[in-house]
C-alpha cells in the first residue's frame, strides 16, 4: 500500500472513530438535563426518517422502483411481520417487478 | 458468575439474531463498494483496509470516488469527518440507553456504531450493554468484511437484477424498524415524518451535503418536537 494511500486510511479511520467514541468518554449517561435527555431519546426516530427519505426514492434510477420498494416495505412492515422478512419480501417484490 | 456467563451468552445471541437484518442489507452494499473500488484500481488490501478499519459505507464509496478523482488526502478525511459527525449524535444517543460498564467497553463497541447497528439497538426494549452490542456488531462487520472482499473478486457473478433490488435491503430494514413504533406513538410518526421532510427539502434544494442534511433535520425534528411537547405539559399543569 502507498505511503498516501496509508494515511488515507489512518485519517478516515480517526475521523470516523473519534466522534463515535467521544460521547461514551464524555458523558458517564443519564446526568444530562431532563430537555436534553428528552432530545436524544427522540434520535433515534427522527433519524429513521431522514435515512428512509428521500434515500429509498432514490437508491435505483428509475424513481418508481424506488416508490415501489418503499410502498412493499411498508405495506408488509404494517402486517407486523418481522424486520428480516420486510427485508426479503421487499426485495422478492422488487426482483419481480424488474422482470415483469 | 455461571448465571451471569449465561446471561451474556443471552444477550449476545439477541444481538447476534438483531444483527441478521444488518448483515443481510449489508452484502449487497458492500458488494457494490468491492466492486467500484476494483474499478477505481485500488488494490484488494487496500480495499479491504477501508472496510476493516473505517468500517463506514457512505463514507467509504465517496472515498474511492474521491480517490479515483486523485482528489488531495486532507480533502478526503475533511469529506469523511462531515459525513460521519452525525454517528456523534447517534452515540451520543446511545448512551443514554447504555448500562453502566467500563470506559473500555464502551470504546470497543462504539467502533461498530453505524447507521444500521444504532437504529436496531437504539430501537431495542430496555437498556443496551457490550454483549449484546457485541453480537449486533460482530455479524454486521463480518457481513461488511466479507462482502467486500466478494464484490472485489467477483462481484458481477450476481444477476444484474437481484443486485439492483437488493438495494432496497437496508431502507426496507429501516422502515421495519419503524413502522411497529408509528403504530403505538403520535410523537414518532412526528419526529420521524418531520425529519424526513426537513432532510428531503435540504437534499432537493442543494443547501447541504448528505452527512450534514442527515444531523441538521434530526436535530431540527428532535429540538423543536422535545420543545413543543414541553410547552404543552407546563401549560397543562398551570
Amino acid at each position: 500500500m502507498s505511503a498516501e494511500m496509508t494515511a488515507i486510511v489512518f485519517g478516515m479511520t480517526a475521523v470516523t472513530y473519534i466522534p463515535r467514541m467521544l460521547p461514551f468518554m464524555m458523558f458517564k449517561g443519564k446526568e444530562l438535563p431532563a430537555f436534553w435527555q428528552g432530545i436524544l431519546r427522540n434520535v433515534p426516530y427522527a433519524t429513521l426518517g431522514a435515512l428512509i427519505f428521500p434515500g429509498i426514492l432514490t437508491f435505483h434510477e428509475n424513481l418508481w422502483f424506488g416508490i415501489a420498494g418503499a410502498a412493499a416495505a411498508f405495506f408488509i412492515a404494517f402486517t407486523g411481520a418481522n424486520i428480516i422478512f420486510t427485508v426479503l419480501v421487499s426485495i422478492g417484490i422488487l426482483t419481480l417487478l424488474s422482470m415483469l | 458468575m455461571v448465571e451471569t456467563a449465561a446471561a451474556e451468552r443471552g444477550e449476545f445471541k439477541e444481538g447476534f439474531y438483531a444483527g441478521t437484518g444488518i448483515a443481510i442489507g449489508y452484502f449487497p452494499a458492500a458488494l457494490t463498494y468491492g466492486l467500484l473500488a476494483k474499478s477505481a484500481e485500488l488494490s484488494f488490501v487496500e480495499t479491504m483496509s477501508l472496510s476493516i478499519f473505517v468500517f463506514a459505507g457512505a463514507a467509504q464509496y465517496i472515498a474511492i470516488s474521491l480517490i479515483a478523482l486523485g482528489t488531495g488526502i486532507f480533502e478526503i478525511v475533511l469529506t469523511t469527518f462531515i459525513l460521519n459527525i452525525r454517528h456523534f449524535l447517534m452515540s451520543a444517543a446511545l448512551n443514554e440507553k447504555a448500562e453502566d460498564e467500563s470506559f473500555w467497553k464502551k470504546a470497543a463497541y462504539s467502533f461498530g456504531v453505524t447507521d444500521e447497528t444504532f437504529s436496531v439497538a437504539s430501537m431495542r426494549k430496555g437498556s443496551i450493554n457490550a454483549s449484546y452490542m457485541a453480537g449486533l456488531i460482530i455479524i454486521s462487520y463480518s457481513s461488511w468484511v466479507i462482502s467486500s472482499g466478494l464484490g472485489y473478486m467477483a462481484g458481477n457473478a450476481l444477476p444484474q437484477v437481484v443486485q439492483e433490488s437488493m438495494g432496497v435491503a437496508l431502507y426496507a430494514m429501516f422502515i421495519g424498524l419503524l413502522v411497529p413504533l408509528l403504530k403505538t406513538s403520535h410523537k414518532a410518526i412526528i419526529l420521524a415524518g418531520t425529519a424526513a421532510l426537513l432532510n428531503c427539502i435540504f437534499i432537493y434544494s442543494d443547501t447541504l451535503s448528505s452527512g450534514w442534511a442527515i444531523i441538521v433535520s434530526t436535530l431540527l425534528a428532535a429540538v423543536s418536537i422535545e420543545a413543543a411537547d414541553q410547552m404543552k405539559r407546563k401549560g397543562q399543569s398551570l
